[in-house]
């Protein structure tokens, strides 16, 4: 029972979603709000898990003063300092919450990711090279998309029309190829977890 | 080793400082950047100049502070566009950095234009698992939402009377810096039929197209590019993206040099060894 239990409500569930997508009736859509007001209320509790999670691991590496514990301690003091400034003096612009916000937190994240125009530039210029034929096919076509955001002059018209046509044919062939075997492994995965046969969930195979 | 190799195997450091320099010298000279308008950034144009007074629309801000850059003046000149229109707006976040970035966009422009939270918009704030956000806005937006970002009951707000769904809405434009997007084409339009138009980072852009052509999203503004050409369209004073323009366009110059500069190198050595 403690296995078949779980693996019921699971079916019924996967039933009941893919049914009711195709029975309009008022009931059907009640069940699915109170549904999906329940996935919510779940998922928070997820999220307070996750929390807790990061505070004990946290915390257990500051006691015992493992490799790099300075990180967890600032990670735990950033963590409790956006609650108690969120929590004491609101979240709107202009308190010290979203100054935080604004004057830690994006600077941070705001140059890590420029950092990647650098990165960028010298694995492009050391891995753009026209060793074979399928190399310089990808090298001319990264070119004339990287050249489609420079203006040519009267090249540009010309050079918008190429690239246009790349992304939407070549590009678009080989992106619904990719979407439709995605979609496709959902489906089956999805399959798989309804009737029971994925079971990695439950912490069995 | 000859001058043809060392063409082929310059230092890291000094692509490093060209592109610094790139970023940097632009900043400080005045010049502008010619920009080619696309098909589908001007039918999200058009889309948002077809709206009326009282019409509403929903805004998705759902980008970190990583892709500000990019996504930001997009949000801002849509957002200015409508508020100028007299549009209703219903701002959501589904990015847990996200509030700050649609905080900032929405207390600046309701100052500019004197606009009043509950009335003439709503920010909704941010809740998470945007894809059962999505879908539940679908029913109803009181099921995720039943307060606004400052803590109001949407129920008491004159903005919310009437209101239930996406049905109420004109459309969805979602500025997204990942998977979300893909959420608001299958859960919003798939399933509840709404109009969506996107705006996406530059390198999402490609994987965005094919949903263009298939009509399940009405149009596509790709990166600091996309941002531009909607400010060109716009017209508007504050243009952010089109002066970042000539920074992203040295810097595409310098980058595509060095490829030039690295290929030279390659055949010329291959050449000699022949």
């Amino acid at each position: 029972m403690r296995w078949q239990f779980p693996l019921l409500i699971v079916f019924l569930g996967g039933l009941f979603m893919a049914v009711q997508y195709f029975v309009p009736l008022e009931a059907s859509e009640r069940v699915y709000e109170y549904a999906l007001d329940w996935i919510i209320i779940v998922g928070v509790f997820a999220m307070c898990l996750g929390l807790w999670s990061l505070f004990r691991v946290s915390l257990a590496k500051i006691q015992t003063k493992a490799p790099a514990w300075g990180y967890n301690f600032i990670t735990l003091a950033g963590l409790f300092a956006m609650i108690i400034l969120g929590l004491t003096s609101g979240i709107e612009e202009g308190k010290p919450f979203m100054d935080s916000f604004w004057y830690i937190y994006t600077p941070i994240q705001s140059a890590m990711f420029a950092l990647l125009a650098f990165y960028v530039a010298s694995a492009a210029y050391r891995a753009f090279r026209a060793r074979t034929l399928i190399a310089t096919i990808l090298l001319v076509t990264a070119t004339i998309i990287m050249l489609r955001l420079i203006p040519l002059g009267p090249l540009s018209g010309v050079n918008q029309t190429v690239a246009s046509w790349i992304l939407t044919v070549p590009n678009m062939a080989a992106k619904r190829a990719i979407a439709m075997g995605i979609g496709l492994g959902g489906i089956a995965t999805a399959l798989k977890v309804v009737l029971g046969i994925e079971r990695t969930y439950m912490g069995k195979d | 080793m000859g001058f043809y190799e060392r063409l082929m195997t310059l230092d890291r450091r000094v692509v490093y400082l060209a592109m610094a320099l790139a970023v940097a010298i632009p900043l400080f000279i005045p010049f502008g950047v010619p920009i080619y308008v696309t098909r589908e950034v001007k039918s999200v144009y058009d889309f948002v100049e077809s709206l009326e007074e009282g019409d509403r629309l929903l805004l998705a801000i759902d980008y970190d502070p990583n892709a500000m850059a990019e996504l930001h003046p997009m949000a801002l000149t849509i957002s200015r566009q409508c508020f100028a229109k007299g549009v209703k707006l219903f701002f959501v976040t589904l990015s847990q950095n996200a509030p700050g970035m649609c905080e900032q966009l929405v207390s600046k422009l309701s100052k500019e234009f004197n606009k009043k939270n509950g009335v003439d918009y709503v920010y909704f704030g941010y809740k998470p698992y945007p894809g059962l956000v999505i879908l539940s806005m679908g029913q109803n937006f009181r099921i995720s939402f039943p307060m606004d970002y400052y803590g109001t009951y949407v129920d008491s707000m004159p903005i919310m009377q009437g209101i239930r769904n996406y049905d109420d809405m004109k459309a969805v434009i979602a500025f997204e810096a990942g998977w979300v997007a893909d959420s608001w084409i299958r859960d919003a339009n798939g399933r509840y039929k709404i109009p969506v138009a996107l705006g996406v980072t530059g390198v999402m852009a490609a994987d965005y197209f094919p949903y263009v052509q298939s009509k399940q999203i009405f149009g596509l503004m790709g990166g600091l590019k996309g941002a531009s050409e909607y400010e060109t369209l716009a017209k508007q004073e504050e243009r952010i993206a089109s002066r970042g323009m000539k920074v992203q366009t040295i810097t595409h110059i310098v980058v595509i040099l060095f490829i030039i500069v690295g290929n030279i190198g390659f055949f010329m050595s291959k050449k000699k060894k022949i």
